[in-house]
């Protein structure tokens, strides 16, 4: 991959929590610039915690994160805060401020980084809201609000600082088929509008494979598979197949690691 | 914003509050207070040899009445005396000019206040005078050196040393001691 | 041996819980300049703690005020000074009670809802999400709650003694007859300032201690129903002990 069309650069990441398994040992990945990114994996493979690394919400043990050009290792939080003006995050279950209105939280980092006049900031906001087309609720508190359109409302809120990277963190879980295809239409909207890159994090493969241009497969703390949709579909790994088919057996396990099952049900008789 | 406003009302409210019950706190229960809104009233002193522990704003009271405050303690250091201010109140304004005023106790423990018993003159006293007639404050050393020096008397006196004490009598809490009537001026 | 094992182990916790929480207060301390700088958050969260909680301690101050006037009249009507009521009601409210129940009732009520708002707030990944958007959430969330239980204590510790002493006085002069006068005068005589500034500063001293247990246990919640749950509880049992044994140490510092 050319490295300036990279707009994340992993190498050699490590990482373990508080010392213990180690979720990730030396991966590397390349995410494009421009593009939409989905990452995908079995539940537990870390792809929340990637998230958290390439953000600088925790830090890696070994090796390297470049977020458009700067290396994340050593950054100081100062430095890091200016970098986190140039993402946006949406957060699983939205994350909005309960106590403020639809509003105020998407003009919250307008209020916060900027002096801007009032008049353009209520510009802006409602521009935002407009493009994810909840400009009616603007004056609606986060508790009036449906899990869909709360999600929305913190789309609004991600983009409203014309950031150069989105990062989704699951947008589909819990969703239903209209609002999920509502999603899926502003992820590809706004990335090909914004000319930003978005990388997506996500295990609903036939959702996801519609709108993204890349998809990272990972398991056991590795990159499996890289590949645009068409490709991930024939691709020839087990891993692979039994990912994307919904496979319930596989590589990876339906039976948690147990004891043998007959020795296990004759000892319980015998103690009895 | 009308939220907000409401919420600004009950801030302030709250602050108002809790500033006002912190004066209060320092003027009104401490003795360096600032009194406010006073009654009419008129100022009189008098001067003690020792005014014991008496306190500024102890009650002064005439048969059991109360009529004024003690306001100021300063010394007069010519005369070497205490010099009590004392406020009375418009209402008691016949006090006669030779009455008397004395330092009590209340009760067991309790604080010092002044006493005053009516003269037979026929002008009363006005604003600014002094009264002439005091009585000073309980001291319990002075009665025992008192008692010490009469047993040592008596003890002279008589020739088989038995010490008929002419004591002075066993002190009641509600009364002042020392016989000693000072005549001040 | 396992036993001691075991108590080595808490003391160790306890001293890192402890300079855990002292790190704690030093990043408020640093965060506070500019979180000065929203008077309106500042002021919001001064409501949420003080003016919320004017019932609770009004009633309170009242309830004990009088409790303390009948106690007290009782007491010292065995020794004749019943007209020391004043002085008594004042100096035991003023110095001990005010300072002490308010602290007591401020962590129950408003420590626990300061722990519970902050640690919903990290269980739904608003403080995550803030910290995205390159907004500090101890300067923007955590302070201004501080600062307002800092500023809302010794004014809620003010208005209960003033109003317990009210109470004295209903139930002494009142009903048991004491001298009005007497009560006043005698109370102005034997209470000083020293004795006024001293329960002020306890009550700001458990102002600190009550509203930074209270962020603190809240920041750092398990991000679950019940880490929040544990959190409230954490902030009344530690502000209680915390307040009984600070009391006593500045008490005799006093002394």
């Amino acid at each position: 991959m050319n490295q300036s069309t990279s707009i994340v650069e992993i190498r050699n990441l490590s990482y373990a929590v508080n010392g213990g398994r180690p979720v990730f040992a030396g991966l590397d990945m390349d995410i494009s610039r421009g593009r939409v990114t989905a990452v995908m994996g079995p539940s537990g493979t870390g792809k929340t915690t990637l998230l958290r690394l390439i953000t600088g919400q925790l830090r890696a043990d070994k090796g390297s994160i470049v977020v458009a050009g700067q290396e994340l290792r050593g950054m100081k939080r100062a430095d890091l805060y200016v970098l986190r003006r140039r993402m946006g995050m949406l957060f699983q279950n939205g994350a909005l401020l309960t106590d403020l209105s639809v509003f105020e939280n998407v003009a919250f980092p307008l209020r916060e980084h900027t002096d801007l006049p009032e008049r353009l900031i209520r510009q802006l906001v409602l521009t935002k809201l407009q493009a994810v087309g909840l400009r009616g609720a603007a004056e609606l508190m986060p508790g009036e609000l449906s899990g869909g359109m709360s999600r929305r409302v913190a789309l609004a809120r991600a983009i409203v600082m014309d950031p150069e990277i989105l990062i989704y963190d699951e947008p589909f879980v819990g969703l239903d088929p209209i609002s999920l295809g509502v999603i899926l239409r502003l992820i590809r909207r706004l990335n090909d509008a914004l000319g930003i890159t978005s990388i997506v994090v996500s295990h609903d493969v036939h959702e996801i494979s519609t709108v993204a241009d890349v998809i990272f497969l990972l398991s056991g703390g590795k990159v499996v598979a890289r590949g645009t949709p068409p490709e991930l579909q024939s691709y020839p790994s087990e891993i692979v197949r039994q990912f994307i088919g919904g496979l319930a057996d596989g590589p990876v396990p339906f039976h948690f690691p147990a004891p043998d099952y007959f020795g296990e049900l004759l000892a319980r008789g015998e103690d009895a | 914003m009308r939220k907000s406003r409401t919420l600004d009302l009950g801030t302030g409210t709250f602050m108002l509050l809790g500033f006002a019950a912190l004066f209060f706190l320092t003027t009104q229960t401490t003795s360096r207070g600032i009194s406010l809104a006073s009654p009419p009233h008129y100022d009189l002193t008098a001067k003690f040899d020792n005014v014991g522990d008496l306190k500024v704003g102890a009650p002064v009271s005439m048969s059991g009445v109360e009529m004024g405050r003690v306001t100021k303690i300063a010394f007069d250091s010519k005369e070497y005396k205490a010099v009590v201010s004392l406020r009375i109140d418009a209402r008691y304004n016949q006090i006669p000019t030779d009455s008397d005023a004395a330092i009590y106790t209340q009760g067991l423990l309790g604080g010092k206040f002044i006493g005053l018993t009516a003269g037979g003159a026929d002008t009363y006293l006005k604003d600014k005078d002094q009264i002439d007639f005091t009585q000073s404050a309980f001291v319990l050393e002075n009665l025992i050196g008192q008692v010490l020096a009469n047993f040592a008397k008596s003890a002279g006196q008589s020739d088989s040393g038995k010490s008929k004490a002419d004591a002075p009598a066993e002190p009641t809490p509600k009364t002042a001691e020392p016989k000693t009537t000072e005549k001040t001026k | 041996m396992k036993l001691v094992q075991e108590l080595w182990e808490s003391l160790a916790e306890a001293l890192i819980g402890l300079g855990a929480v002292v790190r704690f207060l030093l990043r408020l301390v640093a965060a506070s300049p500019r979180a000065l700088l929203r008077l309106d958050l500042i002021s919001q969260q001064i409501y949420n703690a003080g003016a919320l909680s004017l019932v609770i301690i009004m009633l309170s101050g009242l309830f004990v005020g009088m409790v303390l006037g009948l106690q007290g009249f009782q007491l010292l009507q065995r020794f004749g000074s019943e007209e020391a009521l004043g002085v008594a009601a004042t100096i035991g409210l003023v110095k001990e009670l005010g300072p002490v129940v308010t602290a007591l009732l401020f962590a129950g009520r408003a420590g626990t809802a300061l722990a519970s708002e902050l640690g919903l707030m990290r269980a739904t990944d608003q403080l995550s999400a803030m910290e995205m958007m390159a907004v500090d959430p101890i300067r923007r969330v955590v302070v201004p709650r501080f600062l307002g239980g800092v500023i809302a204590m010794p004014l809620l510790a003010a208005i209960f003694s003033v109003i317990g002493i009210y109470g004295a006085q209903l139930v002494g002069v009142q009903i048991m007859g004491v001298d009005a006068g007497s009560f006043w005068s005698q109370m102005r005589g034997a209470v000083g300032l020293r004795d006024i500034y001293e329960g002020i500063v306890k009550s700001c001293i458990f102002g600190v201690t009550c509203s930074l247990i209270a962020v603190y246990q809240g920041y750092y919640a398990l991000p679950t129903a019940e880490g929040v749950g544990r959190a409230t509880t954490r902030t009344v049992v530690t502000s209680a002990v915390f307040i009984l044994f600070l009391d006593y140490l500045i008490t005799a510092v006093f002394l």
